[in-house]
């Protein structure tokens, strides 16, 4: 690990006033590279694939995609399924990152563990555990059907798993940053009077934005994007309990694979919306120390 | 958080589009399926919705569900509200009676012919110009051959594909005479042609560089990424791939003997009756024994059971010597106990080649 | 939970810890006591039987040596991109540091399938390999590339916002005062980063551990090679043995526990030694 910090300090300390400037143009010049060509291997090429099979049949056909109502249903779904996922984890990440990064108590690793253990959860196993609560033979199973709610197979279902494999992202992003960013300011305005709530947002939000803001970021996409889960619980009936990730795999095994990618793509331009949000932040950010 | 506000509001508004549908008479039925039935069921519903309305006068609406055909039995023991079934093999809905209780035991007697109304076989596909002349089983051992197939651990097709690979194995050991199985002055002949089709179906195994869990995961394979000289696959499966992926790419090659693949259909008693939908879901599985179902499966690569319909499309399905698992596993059940079961054959197989350092 | 906290002036300790507590019982806990319960319903020597069997002891060194090597890949590569998007202005930057989720959002069967395009025999990056007698889908490197393709988000997002915090003007103050360029690097920049890089790493981690969708596609799935534990369980799930496939992901989800809490306690102390060493 140590190789890329001290070269990047190595970078960094070049770009100073004063420093031999064709050194830190050099240095500067070899970390982009590096970063680059790792996202070009890893992130675009793939994502040029995406867009290259979508748009194969050229724009006309991709853009027709878009009209089959099957797919209108899976994009709708999803975009219900984060609606309702996002806020709820936020407040979860919130809270949690509050009680865990502001005071020291017994156990508090063991509750941080607790929180990762979604993300180490396969999602299969993050699917099965649902079937094995909720399924007809499941703990709760009869009980659902004799008083005719269907969890699995069903939005519940769909909600449930993905707000489990989704839970941990707010939370682990507000963690480190918060303890990091330590008490004294809070501590300062409780002295001074204010209020709880008051303190959290006029005191302890703006600190944390970043955070917050690369947390729901992340927790939306996954949820989203979430597939081995929601595969397992949703029944995968066509227009009605598919999503977009599942809706895709549909296609791509009917050999549609202008409609698979084009799918797909969409989900690749919530980058955009991503733009969108920090431009956003930025903005009113810095409107506000004005 | 504002974006969650957003977000929110497009949910709901959503939420109310959906809400404004159509009224009517109408009856849903779900048709759980397994993945190379999409096509085919695509245009059947639209036929059977036509024929139902004229018949009885009412609107049926047939949703569909296709995935992975062991996965999509679990569903439907897990409680997933199918009135059909429509799968791959005997084994997952067999699996339907005795886990989830779903159904009678006689399911398979229900409908003609097994409850396949339609059947297929396994064949090979090979590239453009067969470049390594493959034309029958033992083509696929030769050193200088790779083989793709998906792991019948996980997909329904890599099954038929094991056992029609068993099959010719057994067929050549018994000189072709299935008489023997059941003879027992043969016995040692039948117990030398076993063991010699556990060496071949072993080796043919040794010859597969990629696993995928499903068949159309390994169509994949094989045509997009170019791996492998065959593809062990459906029938069907091969002539769509041709179709939609075009013609210059792969051709099909058809082995001497192969099996008599009977993907089956049933209803499911116990959604049926507590939805009343028993009427609408048999005569809907009944219609796919009728000239127009038996055409419609006939267009989409399944061999019909009806001989004056199979005769129409006789160009597109060559004659071969075909076998079924009942003569020659003595049925689904027992198949799998013997060869797919944890710990049974084909995992015993694949830890002697592991031993053996094959690879 | 019977917490024991230090005193602290800041309010909304029982709330925020109730509700968390609350929540992730909901979600998880009681879930997951249904998994463990589930494979409670067989005996110790079953149970052993299952979790210690040669192919699915392959597939653990498989699922968790791959997942720890794409996690230090990511560590090192996630770094240096996070410091480029974050120090460097450069045309692009922010289209750039935009795609940085992609992996999330992407199905993970896309990304698979993408990836495999990519680097199969007959692909663009592949062909270039395969000159060099370098095969990636269908073996273990494939996999690597996978699971660090999935984890990549973690460690940017993670560094970046430790990275916006890091003042500058410390920076310069440690330089000022004569402090080298590796002396301002480990005392200054370092233990500012640090958790939040573990904090990446971890997840990473984590998160390529359980993966599947991606996975499937690229490896081989040939058993004892390229069998990762998920498929596994998905095997057991269609001989209908939930017991089994319970105890598979039982298996991995206490190996993953003890992982995730040496590394949190690691944290930590770690964090514990800065304060005590800050006063």
């Amino acid at each position: 690990m140590a190789g890329g910090p001290s070269k990047a300090l190595l970078a960094e300390l070049a770009t100073r006033p004063g420093r031999d400037t064709l050194a830190s143009t050099a240095t500067k010049g070899a970390f982009i590279a590096v970063s680059l060509l790792f996202l070009a291997a890893l992130l675009f090429a793939p994502l040029v694939m995406v867009f290259a099979t979508a748009l194969s049949k050229g724009v006309l056909p991709y853009l027709q995609s878009f009209q089959d109502a099957d797919t209108v249903a899976a994009i709708r779904l999803t975009l219900v399924t984060a609606a309702i996922v996002v806020p709820l984890n936020t407040v979860f990440g919130i809270a949690a990152a509050w009680a865990i990064a502001k005071f020291e108590f017994r156990g508090k690793s063991v509750l941080i563990t607790l929180i990762d253990l979604p993300i180490a959860v396969s999602p299969v196993i993050a699917g099965l555990i649902y079937v094995l609560l909720f399924g007809i033979q499941g703990w709760f199973g009869l009980w659902l059907q004799e008083h005719n709610f269907s969890i699995i197979f069903a939005l519940p279902g769909i909600v449930i798993a993905t707000l489990f494999v989704t839970l941990p992202y707010v939370a682990r992003e507000l963690i480190p940053l918060m303890q990091q960013l330590g008490n004294d300011e809070e501590e300062a305005a409780i002295t001074l009077g204010a209020g709880g709530l008051m303190t959290f947002f006029r005191v302890t939000l703006p600190k944390i934005r970043w955070g917050l803001v690369y947390g729901v970021i992340l927790c939306n996409a996954r949820a989203m994007g979430e597939f081995g889960a929601v595969s397992v619980v949703s029944g995968h009936i066509r227009g009605l309990t598919t999503t977009m990730p599942l809706h895709v795999e549909i296609l791509y095994n009917e050999y549609n694979f202008v409609g698979a990618f084009a799918v797909a793509s969409l989900l690749t331009l919530l980058a955009v919306l991503t733009l969108v949000i920090k431009t956003l932040v930025e903005w009113r950010t810095g409107y506000r120390k004005r | 958080m504002r974006t969650a506000a957003v977000l929110a509001m497009l949910a709901l508004a959503c939420l109310a589009g959906c809400s404004t549908d159509d009224q009517g008479a109408r009856v849903e039925l779900l048709n759980v399926s397994y993945d190379p039935t999409r096509e085919l069921y695509r245009e059947f519903n639209d036929a059977f919705a036509r024929e139902w309305r004229e018949r009885a006068g009412e609107t049926v609406r047939i949703k569909q569900s296709h995935g992975g055909s062991g996965s999509q039995a679990r569903a439907v023991i897990d409680g997933l509200a199918a009135d059909v079934v429509t799968l791959a093999l005997a084994y997952d809905i067999n699996s339907i009676q005795e886990r989830g209780k779903r159904l009678g035991a006689h399911w398979q007697s229900r409908f003609p012919y097994n409850s396949a109304p339609y059947t297929s076989t396994i064949v090979f596909l090979v590239r453009h110009g067969n470049p390594r002349g493959i034309r029958d089983w033992p083509d696929l051992v030769r050193p200088d051959v790779t083989v793709v197939t998906p792991n019948p651990k996980t997909s329904g097709g890599a099954r038929w594909n094991y056992l029609a690979a068993w099959g010719y194995a057994l067929h050549r050991g018994l000189d072709g005479d299935w008489s023997k199985l059941d003879d027992p002055a043969a016995e040692a002949q039948v117990a030398a042609a076993r063991e010699a089709a556990a060496r071949f179906v072993a080796e043919i195994y040794r010859h597969v560089p990629v696993l995928d869990s499903g068949a159309r995961g390994s169509t994949n394979t094989f045509v997009q990424r170019g791996v492998g000289d065959v593809l062990i696959t459906w029938e069907n499966e091969a002539l769509l791939a041709i179709e939609s992926l075009g013609p210059n790419q792969v051709e099909i090659v058809v082995p001497s003997v192969s099996i008599l693949a009977e993907p089956p259909v049933a209803v499911v008693d116990t959604v049926v009756d507590r939805k009343g939908t028993r009427q609408v879901a048999e005569a809907y599985l009944q219609h796919l024994y009728s000239p127009e179902g038996q055409r419609i499966a006939a267009r989409h690569h399944f061999r019909p059971r009806d001989p004056e319909v199979l005769a129409e499309h006789r160009a597109k399905f060559p004659e071969l010597e075909l076998f079924t698992v009942g003569e020659v596993f003595g049925g689904w059940n027992r198949a799998h106990e013997e060869h797919f079961a944890e710990n049974a054959l084909f995992d015993r197989m694949l830890r002697a080649s592991r031993r053996a350092g094959a690879r | 939970m019977n917490a024991v906290r230090a005193p602290s002036i800041l309010p909304g300790f029982g709330m925020t810890l109730g509700f968390s507590t609350f929540f992730l019982c909901a979600i998880v806990l009681i879930p997951l006591a249904a998994l463990v319960m589930r494979t409670a319903t067989m005996g110790w020597e079953e149970f052993l039987a299952i979790v210690l069997d040669e192919r699915a002891v392959a597939s653990y060194r498989l699922s968790f040596g791959a997942a720890l090597l794409a996690a230090f890949i990511n560590s090192v590569f996630g770094f240096v991109v996070a410091w480029t998007l974050v120090r460097y202005e450069f045309p692009g930057r922010k289209l750039i540091d935009a795609f940085i989720d992609m992996p999330f959002a992407l199905p993970t069967a896309v990304s698979g399938i993408a990836l495999t395009a990519v680097f199969a025999e007959n692909g663009p990056l592949g062909q270039l390999l395969a000159a060099y007698g370098i095969r990636v889908a269908y073996t273990w490197v494939g996999i690597v590339v996978a699971l660090t393709l999935i984890g990549l988000p973690f460690v940017v997002r993670s560094v970046q916002p430790a990275l916006l915090e890091v003042q500058r003007d410390l920076e310069d103050a440690a330089e000022t005062l004569g402090a080298g360029r590796f002396y301002t690097f480990r005392r200054i920049i370092l233990p500012t980063v640090l958790p939040a890089l573990l904090t990446g790493f971890t997840m990473a981690f984590a998160r390529g551990v359980g993966e599947y969708g991606s996975v499937i596609f690229i490896a081989g799935n040939l058993p004892f090679e390229t069998e990762i534990t998920p498929l596994l369980i998905v095997i057991k799930l269609e001989e209908f043995d939930y017991a089994g496939a319970a105890a598979l992901g039982f298996i991995m989800l206490v190996i993953s526990f003890v992982m995730l809490l040496s590394i949190n306690l690691l944290q930590a102390w770690g964090r514990r030694r800065m304060v005590a060493a800050g006063r």
